[in-house]
């Protein structure tokens, strides 16, 4: 019993931490919470749903089933990555200058927009992912793992060593580690910052868009609501971890998912949306930088 | 910049429309795509034409904010105050009940508007769990109306206790956190509350809310006619502009201001932050419990679907709106957001849709809300 609860908290965790890695580097770059993050995740679950729908229809999953899944998921990707940078050059870019609270109520707006737009162009009811694995899956001692669950997992992990290794060993990474460190001095060094922020901003798109789909195979319905929670939970994984630190976001994800999924077992699965919000709250209590930030003074 | 060719800004624009066309292709259809594609070559394309009439375009606008500067501080001022407070005192002999049932929520959300503007306006904290505050002013009346039989005047001065000491206890902790940090802790507490009013059934009576409460009564005479409650609610609304404006500049005022301009001067005036953003967070709740006893008392009914994130967000819009910090700005602001849905009943669904793109587009063109420098700080 144990054993399935880690299994299945695992695997939502997996999806937050792919979620809250787009909000740390963000958040790293330019001080700024994305609200629309969470969003960006909705629209690559629904985007994940029409392709592969796009797929079916034209015969190509009859065919040749991970044909369609990999076209679903690259159109799915390069969509979100879109809307990301489209939202970042609409609504964050000409505000770049002005107080923090400007870019953070754009951010708002975006956010409702986003929900809205969808709400608008989809219907309001929940859309559905075919089910394609049913709950084949294979056992581990006690506990039954499923396919789409061990997918999600293996793909989260493999997906956060690719950024780690990208931001760690690639001379774009050091640009996006550079502007983030100091937005200034990296410009006079003469990295391309609208450049690296449009990448950034992308890059957690796509990783959102993964998620979106992913959680779309999980439970197999959508609605135009799950991006206000998964973000706000997300964005609480974010902050556990240390926001603008990646193998924050990461460890924060996952926790996340663990304490949600035994709290709703264990303790009551009525409250499972407030045990993010309880935790972060203990959490920036005793550590208000979150487990892996780093204090930093204000300059004056 | 040097103005491109005319050729080159149409094929630029082409490829614009081109990207928001294909961006919403995958959700509505070609059609709809093309329509769109279409709609933002038009707009891009009559840019250049139109962006000519901005000059007198601004003129009339700062002619306009000169017509109110002159009429609320200027000479006319007194006439104008008699007028307008005349107006508002005869306006429900001749309207009707759905227009004093707008009216009466302007004026609740025009006492949220003021108590969220003490918070993020003066002292420049951004609280996005406000409703939470609303909440449990609201439902603090409900139950005791409904479980212990206590009137509206009985009432209120426990709601406002317990929503001050709310909002004093949520600061406290949160307090230690930076500007964003704090915003999410916020949030959280705001979805906490709601999440517990909504699954404590035994208490709030969960998803159903509580209905059967009592209306108000004054002396013996019961103000459950809208007509009458519309008084109460704008002695109400009076009472809280007197009276935050009152705060806002005395010396605890001041020191609020001084915090949002620059906190570490300010610490470095001897400004203790901690404790003015204390009696700030506190002060800011006072109100949200007694817009939550009205709210209570006007609907007889509460129920958690009234105060979700999306609630903090419209009271959050409406600071914004009249500009951060201004108060008659703030008033203008919850009165034009509670009025414009109700003018588009038509299309009650693209509201959202619009209000979100006007929060952007407010952001970005005029961040110092609709009313800027007009009604700055009065």
């Amino acid at each position: 019993m144990l054993l399935q609860q880690i299994i299945n908290g695992l695997t939502v965790g997996g999806v937050y931490a792919l979620i809250a890695l787009g909000y740390t580097l963000v958040y790293g770059i330019l001080e700024l919470i994305n609200f629309a993050h969470g969003e960006v995740y909705m629209l690559g679950a629904y985007l994940g749903i029409i392709f592969f729908g796009l797929c079916t229809a034209t015969g190509l999953t009859a065919v040749s089933l991970p044909l369609a899944l990999g076209l679903t998921f690259i159109l799915s990707v390069l969509f979100c990555a879109a809307y990301g940078f489209t939202i970042e050059k609409v609504a964050y870019r000409p505000l770049r200058s002005a107080s923090r609270l400007s870019p953070l109520i754009s951010a708002i707006g975006v956010s409702i927009f986003l929900q809205n737009y969808v709400m608008l162009t989809q219907g309001a009811t929940d859309k559905v992912f075919p089910h394609l694995f049913g709950a084949a899956g294979f056992s581990v001692l006690s506990a039954r793992i499923t396919y789409v669950q061990a997918a999600i997992i293996i793909c989260s992990i493999l997906l956060m060593a690719a950024l780690h290794l990208f931001i760690t060993r690639t001379s774009l990474g050091a640009g996006m580690r550079a502007v983030a460190q100091d937005r200034v001095m990296a410009s006079l060094v003469g990295i391309n910052i609208d450049a690296v922020i449009s990448l950034t901003f992308v890059i957690g798109s796509g990783l959102a868009a993964i998620a979106g789909i992913m959680i779309a195979m999980y439970y197999g319905l959508v609605n135009y609501s799950i991006g206000y929670i998964a973000g706000v939970k997300a964005f609480t994984a974010a902050v556990l971890g240390g926001i603008g630190s990646v193998p924050g976001a990461m460890f924060g994800g996952v926790f996340l998912g663990l304490v949600e999924s035994l709290g709703a077992s264990y303790i009551s699965s009525e409250y499972k949306d407030a045990y993010a919000f309880i935790v972060l709250i203990v959490v920036l209590l005793i550590r208000p930088g979150g487990i892996f930030g780093r204090s930093t003074e204000e300059k004056v | 910049m040097n103005a491109p060719s005319a050729g080159g800004a149409a094929f630029r624009n082409l490829l614009v429309s081109f990207w928001f066309g294909v961006l919403i292709l995958p959700f509505r259809g070609i059609v709809t795509a093309a329509a769109v594609a279409g709609a933002v070559f038009a707009c891009l394309s009559l840019y250049r034409p139109l962006a000519s009439y901005l000059p007198s375009l601004r003129l009339r606008l700062t002619r306009t904010e000169d017509l109110i500067l002159r009429l609320t501080s200027g000479p006319a001022a007194p006439f104008a105050g008699v007028i307008a407070a005349a107006v508002l005192l005869f306006i429900p002999v001749f309207a009707s009940n759905y227009l004093l049932d707008i009216l009466i929520l302007t004026g609740i959300y025009g006492i949220l508007a003021f108590g969220l503007n003490v918070v993020v306006g003066f002292t420049g904290m951004l609280n996005l769990g406000y409703v939470a505050f609303y909440a449990l002013g609201a439902y603090a009346y409900a139950l005791l109306n409904v479980k212990l039989g206590m009137g509206l005047w009985q009432a209120l001065p426990v709601c406002v206790a317990l929503t001050t000491a709310a909002g004093f206890c949520l600061a406290v902790p949160a307090l230690r956190l930076k500007g964003d940090y704090f915003a999410i802790v916020t949030l959280g507490f705001g979805e906490i509350v709601r999440l517990v009013l909504n699954n404590w059934d035994s208490f709030t009576n969960g998803p159903n809310g509580i209905s059967g409460i009592t209306p108000a009564s004054v002396a013996g005479t019961s103000l459950g006619a809208l007509d009458r409650y519309y008084y109460l609610v704008l002695a109400a609304i009076f009472a809280a502009y007197a009276v935050v404006r009152r705060v806002r500049f005395s010396r605890i005022g001041r020191a609020w201001v001084a915090i949002r301009e620059d906190e570490i001067a300010a610490g470095a005036m001897g400004i203790n932050t901690t404790v003015y953003k204390l009696y700030a967070m506190a002060f800011g709740s006072f109100w949200a419990g007694l817009a939550g006893a009205l709210f209570a008392a006007k609907m007889q009914f509460v129920s958690p679907e009234s105060f979700t994130f999306m609630e903090s967000v419209l009271i959050l819009c409406m600071v914004i709106l009249g500009g951060l910090g201004s108060l008659a700005g703030v008033a203008a602001g919850a009165l034009i957001l509670i009025l414009l849905p109700e003018l588009l009943r038509g299309v009650q669904s693209y509201r959202m849709i619009a209000l979100s793109a006007g929060i952007i587009l407010l952001m970005i063109f005029r961040p110092g809300g609709l009313f800027g420098s007009a009604t700055r700080e009065r």
